[in-house]
């Protein structure tokens, strides 16, 4: 709509006389790609899957096969009714709840994001202060360590993660049980710290947590990364009128790092929930697409992907989709209201 | 050793800067010393040691892979993985291909679209710009999946499933690559020349081209690569429209490999390291500019 041709707003009668300067329209046509794009490939379908929750509308009837359902997609994701309200402060209530597939979804979404997101930032604030305070020569190549796993196909990744993690052959299990079996003058030291046997990554108390730690390997460089970027424009005279002060390392970080560093903390930490909130591959593929067993890390977005294209039920999935884009947008608004509330 | 290493810094300073030096490598002895340094290193090598096994792993038969303990150097396995993997995916060379060229193709249009549209944010003043801008800078934290399933819906009323145009064309402008370039050509492109260059009769589109392109050299470059590792990466967009296997990408090729029955390791690890190293030589390259690049243009936002 905005890639009209003619300036908004020019007098209608200069333009009447003169000729059009090209300078006045040219650049409409020059942003006019990128709007035309997100409207067709973006909002289009984002709109469009809002106007579909509200249908019952199944992959094999078509568009003329919709019907209109009303909020019965989203009572249906819901499942709200029959739940034992009255145990709402005893496990019976949450343990219901956790058995119905939306809030199962919801519960691993967050579990997943929580777990990984939480750790990439508390190690990436001190990581990156730490290079940047400490690492002169070495610190790009330190830095393009970090980063490596960000570039990476997360398929390819993901797949040698499941080997390394598997129960008889798993390079972790090996490095794990021979810090464990580890013996010096007759004792093993380490035996209460790790295990004896080989673990069994398979069973579902563990998936989401390696899920976790996947994502929590991909993408604490990125976040180390944004972070330094951000040291980067603190005055190096804070530091040093800090010193002079006498303030120690962790002062430094505490009273002047950490402060400056909340607007890019709040950058960080909003991709973060965006990105952790729509997580799919990384589960999907450490679990063969079916959330492992007992779909114990089954995400959202999973769900969605089952719901629409295995199962064709086009209503739901959409119903679902806009569920988790009031909770993105949420708590997005929150990280605004909490980290950015100097600003 | 300790006095090598005290002479090794350059001592320039007079007797303040080498007592500064000594007490250095007096607290470099003790644990709170070197013990960050050695955090920091040990998690370095948890970032890398993935990649180290997976390499490992396509030099290995699946019976040295599944056999106890597991292989920690370089076999000799490699030729017959490759073999293995296309025997048991004859697409998948082919598939390669397709995602290179998808990840080709996305860079260039991505490239050209964003500068442009860069470039108009960035030196013109026309009404609606700001709010244009903003809008632009809104979808950035609209969540795509929500839009997934009529996606796909779309792709397949205007006949795209299957075809590598659904990969190249819905991401050939993204957001993130017209706001960098709008930072970039902002602080990089003199509003002078490009005026001088109007005077003198030069086009809009040539001013774009001729002026300005030829100034952002380092801004495509960084654009450059994201858009390339972004697009060769893209599992989910090639999940959704991609159904038929001669047109799988190599991500799809690798996820199906899994799960079917005796999982072939060895195969899927050759694969994957196959798969990856175009990005680990082009990381290789340009691992300084891409980094910078990146949080360049996160930290003016």
């Amino acid at each position: 709509m905005s890639a009209a041709p003619a300036p908004i707003g020019t007098p209608a009668k200069q333009t009447k006389r003169r000729r059009l300067k090209p300078w006045r329209f040219m650049p409409y046509v020059f942003v006019a790609p990128f709007f035309i794009l997100f409207l067709g490939f973006g909002l289009f379908p984002l709109l469009f899957s809002a106007y579909a929750s509200f249908f019952r509308w199944e992959l094999t009837a078509g568009l003329a096969g919709m019907k209109w359902e009303g909020l019965g997609n989203y009572a249906f994701v819901l499942q709200l009714d029959d739940l034992p309200w009255s145990h709402f402060f005893s496990g019976e209530f949450w343990s219901q709840l956790y058995a119905r597939d939306f809030w199962r979804a919801l519960y691993n979404t967050f579990w997943l994001g929580i777990v990984s997101g939480l750790p990439q930032h508390l190690i990436a604030v001190p990581l990156a202060f730490f290079i940047h305070t400490k690492f002169r020569r070495a610190r790009n190549p330190v830095i393009a360590m970090y980063f490596l796993p960000y570039i990476t196909n997360t398929v390819a990744i993901t797949l040698v993660f499941s080997s390394l993690f598997s129960r008889d052959f798993g390079v972790i299990n090996q490095v794990l049980t021979g810090l464990g079996r580890l013996e010096t003058f007759g004792v093993h030291p380490l035996a209460w710290l790790f295990p004896v046997q080989n673990v069994d990554w398979g069973r579902p108390e563990y998936t989401r947590p390696i899920v976790s730690f996947i994502v929590w390997w991909r993408f604490v460089g990125w976040n180390t990364v944004l972070y330094l970027s951000a040291l980067q424009t603190i005055p190096k005279d804070l530091y040093e009128a800090a010193t002079i002060d006498g303030a120690g390392l962790w002062q430094q970080f505490r009273y002047i790092t950490v402060p400056l560093l909340r607007p890019m903390m709040l950058l960080a930490v909003t991709l973060t929930i965006i990105g952790n909130l729509q997580l799919f591959e990384e589960p999907f593929i450490l679990t063969g697409g079916s959330g492992g067993v007992g779909q114990v890390a089954e995400t959202v977005a999973m769900q969605m992907y089952k719901v629409g294209l295995n199962d064709g039920d086009f209503g739901t999935a959409s119903a679902v989709a806009w569920l988790m884009f009031m909770v993105i947008a949420a708590l997005t608004w929150l990280n605004n209201r909490t980290l950015g509330r100097k600003d | 050793m300790t006095a090598s290493q005290l002479t090794a810094q350059p001592v320039a300073k007079a007797p303040a800067t080498s007592r500064r030096h000594a007490r250095l490598l007096l607290r470099s002895l003790k644990p709170s010393g070197w013990l960050p340094y050695a955090i920091v290193m040990l998690g370095a090598l948890i970032m890398l040691a993935p990649f180290y096994f997976m390499f490992v792993f396509a030099t290995h038969t699946n019976s040295d892979i599944l056999s106890m303990p597991p292989p920690l150097w370089f076999g000799s396995a490699l030729v017959d993985n490759i073999h293995q993997l296309v025997a048991l995916r004859p697409h998948f060379w082919h598939s390669l291909g397709l995602s290179l060229w998808v990840a080709v193709a996305a860079t260039g249009l991505n490239l050209f679209l964003c500068s442009l549209g860069g470039y108009a944010f960035a030196m013109y003043e026309f009404p609606g710009r700001d709010t244009l801008f903003a809008g632009l800078m809104a979808t950035m934290l609209l969540p795509a999946f929500v839009g997934m399933i009529p996606f796909v819906l779309l792709m397949n009323e205007i006949g795209w499933l299957n075809s590598t145009r659904a990969l190249i064309v819905p991401g050939a402008c993204s957001a993130f690559g017209v706001f960098m370039m709008r930072q970039y050509i902002g602080s990089a492109v003199p509003r002078e020349l490009v005026e001088a260059a109007r005077m003198d009769g030069c086009g809009e589109f040539g001013i774009y081209w001729r002026i300005v392109v030829p100034l952002i050299g380092p801004a495509m470059g960084t654009l450059g690569l994201v858009t390339f590792i972004g697009s060769y990466n893209n599992f989910v967009g090639a999940l959704l429209v991609m159904s038929q296997q001669e047109m799988f990408t190599a991500p799809l090729v690798l996820r199906s490999l899994q799960g079917t029955g005796q999982t072939p390791w060895g195969a899927i690890s050759a694969g994957s390291a196959i798969t990856v190293l175009p990005l680990l030589i082009l990381f290789a390259v340009s691992s300084r500019r891409l980094i910078e690049g990146l949080s360049a243009g996160a930290v003016k936002g």
